[in-house]
């Protein structure tokens, strides 16, 4: 009768948890969750569970979001805690700040982190550097987040990957998420944490379905800020990313695989800061390293990488000088065959591990 | 065409039923708003059609003369010339100019629709007498910048169909040999066709100097009601956009005539070009399409409104029957330059899809403008290409 009436009161996404409970000779299902919900999950439950927790940006409510990533959330939770605001990026991310300073726990989105140009002072000088500026008095507990880099033939001023922009700035954190755990584990993480997060997710891996481990599925998932993931165990070859092309360095694993080499694809899952000693430590058993993001080559992700593997006990482990794959060094074009060439490919990855172990 | 009686009251609107009482839920609120903007609607539209149709004179067989709506004035003793004389051949160029725009837009939306248009596409159907009528109202020689929703200007600007079309569908043959896209098209005098808006802040900076400095900028708001998927209600404190350059002067246009739009595009050029300062213009208008080919465009307003404005305040039908009823251009004349105007487009299409793509080799050119060459990294250290500018 309880389980009955439960099974009656409950939302759906919650069933499945409570057969588990019951009948715990069956499997758990495997769940399929797209990158998008994952993330509209993890800001749902955080909503819950703190009622300072609130969420503004252009189209979040009465639109469900421009991609759709806060669909059903203004309905749930109303005006107050789901706002529309006009566009104004420089206007409202100030006024998200002041609800951090001011106790509140405000998620601001950026429509896409091109935008976020339109306000990096309040990011950069009102976010990031207050704690240290009131000498620890005064913490910015926000979120900046919404997709960064390429999407699909929108051009030059809709493309730019923030990671190295935002992961130079001490007093910020920055997160990248690749699959829907990474997404709704860091987003929750992010909204917790007391500093301010700017969680980069990726347009084109919304609609991306993964499966979802039974842990994620709890309301008190995290993922530590901080900590990259090994997705992939290897010998020959380190192989470091974030966001999407860590989909692609597993592509790019699974066919040199076929030849014999193996390569381990680390998820870096956080920017800043970074989780050297996951890279350090798998170079040193490996001895080679590439690097892969979307982002521009010069002052990027890998290139600093490669400088603190220098720094760092890993240099003289090396074999053979680390490489970067990255976005081409240009502003992003709009025709295909550019486009394509102007972000990283598998083939490119390819090319690259085999160069640097000389195969 | 339907012509209000002589001596007729303001038609009144229809209004759907207004939903007042507690609010139980944030959709009773939409619903509430959606109401209001539609009997905005159709009150302008009432307004409108009682007002303007009968004043028509025929001067001769060659122009006619016609009265405009009067513009609401913003720290201004006078406006624009609420009459107007329109030539027989400035009326079949506006014509053929606004029903290019039109045609080229939905040819746009199939093109996409086909897949062969990629990214964002903004369109500006419905929009066609705002940059027709302001073109008309300037010279080549005026600089002109504008946002995304640009193909218009694009084309009024100078840039051909084809040329457009073609940058589009991100072929060679684009007016930015494909590397702009939708969003980035430029010409003689015309800086785009812009990705990044700032609404606020940066615009109210731009008014501050303008002002500051007497500088000879005409600011123009093409108000369609909506900012993406908000309407304007929901976005601005205040919607009276002529009014918001403070001590800007400012104009409220109607943007579905191309003549109301021409008169008060030259008076606002006067003004600037005497030195007085900036000035302002809003345009009020409307657009057909949603935001852009991502956005269906009815979630956030009815089906009953965009068919209204369609039937009642097009632009390219308020010319029409304008120049039909003057007699300054048969039926059978202004059919004509569509079956001309649909074989332009057609064929620009045509070239648009089997123009083929950039050379790969020009991945890397005009990052720098006068400079010698030099080598641009691709995607991993052995990828390279040659930059020229």
């Amino acid at each position: 009768m309880a389980a009955v009436s439960g099974l009656v009161r409950r939302p759906l996404r919650e069933v499945s948890g409570l057969l588990k409970r019951r009948f715990h000779w069956t499997a758990p299902t495997a769940l399929q969750v797209t990158v998008r919900d994952a993330i509209n999950q993890g800001m749902d439950e955080e909503l819950e569970r703190d009622e300072k927790v609130f969420l503004l940006g252009e189209e979040v409510a009465q639109y469900d979001g421009a991609y759709k990533v806060s669909r059903g959330l203004w309905k749930k939770y109303g005006d107050k805690r789901i706002i529309d605001t006009p566009i104004s990026e420089m206007g409202f991310a100030g006024i998200a700040v002041g609800a951090a300073m001011a106790g509140l726990r405000p998620i601001c989105e950026f429509m896409t982190f091109n935008f976020s140009m339109q306000a990096i002072d309040q990011v950069i000088n009102s976010a990031a550097k207050t704690y240290y500026m009131s000498g620890g008095l005064q913490p910015v507990p926000i979120v900046f987040r919404g997709p960064n880099g390429a999407s699909a033939g929108v051009a030059a001023q809709h493309s730019q990957c923030f990671a190295a922009w935002y992961g130079h700035c001490p007093g910020l954190k920055v997160v990248s998420p690749w699959n829907s755990e990474d997404a709704k584990g860091l987003i929750k993480s992010a909204i917790r944490d007391n500093n301010p997060v700017v969680v980069l997710e990726n347009e084109l891996m919304y609609g991306v379905p993964f499966e979802f481990p039974p842990e994620a599925q709890s309301k008190d998932f995290l993922i530590p800020i901080g900590k990259a993931k090994i997705e992939r165990q290897g010998t020959h070859i380190t192989v470091v990313s974030h966001s999407r092309p860590v989909g692609h360095c597993l592509e790019a694993a699974a066919v040199l695989s076929k030849e014999g080499v193996e390569c381990e694809v680390i998820n870096m899952r956080t920017i800043r800061p970074m989780d050297m000693e996951t890279i350090e430590a798998s170079v040193m058993k490996t001895n080679h390293l590439v690097t892969v993001e979307g982002g521009w080559p010069q002052f990027g992700v890998g290139a600093e990488i490669c400088a603190r593997i220098m720094e760092g006990p890993a240099f003289n482990f090396l074999d053979a000088p680390a490489v970067r794959v990255t976005g081409a060094d240009v502003p992003m074009p709009y025709a295909k065959i550019l486009e394509d060439n102007s972000i990283p490919q598998v083939k490119d990855i390819i090319f690259a591990i085999k160069k640097t172990l000389n195969i | 065409m339907t012509r209000a009686p002589e001596g007729d009251a303001e038609p009144r609107p229809r209004l759907p039923a207004v939903v007042t009482g507690h609010r139980r839920h944030p959709q009773h609120s939409m619903k509430k708003m959606l109401a209001v903007f539609i009997s905005r609607v159709l009150r302008r539209v009432a307004q409108k059609s009682a007002r303007r149709v009968l004043v028509a004179s025929r001067n001769s067989s060659n122009d006619a003369t016609f009265e405009i709506e009067k513009c609401d004035l913003h720290l201004l003793e006078e406006g624009p010339p609420v009459t107007t004389v329109l030539t027989r051949a400035e009326g079949l160029k506006y014509y053929r100019m606004m029903l290019t725009v039109r045609r080229m837009e939905l040819k746009a939306d199939q093109l996409y629709k086909q897949k062969f248009i990629r990214g964002f596409c903004h369109l500006c159907d419905g929009q066609e007498a705002c940059c027709v009528g302001l073109e008309a109202g300037i010279n080549p020689s005026d600089h002109l910048i504008t946002s995304y929703r640009a193909h218009g200007m694009c084309y009024t600007r100078g840039l051909s169909v084809r040329s457009i079309l073609t940058e589009l569908t991100g072929r060679r043959g684009g007016c930015a040999k494909g590397k702009g896209g939708s969003m980035h098209m430029y010409t003689k005098n015309f800086y785009g066709g812009n990705g990044i808006v700032g609404a606020q802040g940066p615009l109210a900076e731009a008014f501050n100097m303008a002002a500051l400095w007497k500088l000879p900028c005409v600011f123009i708001c093409e108000n369609n009601l909506y900012a993406m998927g908000t309407s304007a209600e929901r976005a601005a404190a205040s919607t009276d956009y002529y009014k918001r350059g403070n001590f800007i002067p400012g104009l409220k246009v109607d943007g579905m005539d191309v003549l109301c739009v021409r008169e008060a595009t030259k008076f606002a050029a006067d003004y600037c070009r005497s030195g007085k300062g900036p000035i302002l213009m809003e345009l009020q208008t409307y657009r057909y399409h949603g935001h852009s080919m991502s956005d269906p465009g009815v979630s956030y307003r009815t089906r009953d409104e965009i068919q209204e404005v369609r039937s009642k305040r097009d632009p390219i039908m308020i010319l029409q029957d304008r120049m039909v009823n003057s007699k300054l251009a048969t039926v059978e004349e202004l059919k004509e330059i569509g079956t001309e105007v649909k074989k332009e487009i057609d064929d620009a299409a045509q070239f648009a899809i089997s123009d083929p793509e950039p050379r790969l080799e020009e991945l890397g050119h005009h990052i720098y403008s006068s400079d010698s060459s030099f080598e641009v990294r691709g995607a991993n250290p052995w990828i390279k290409f040659k930059s020229v500018s």
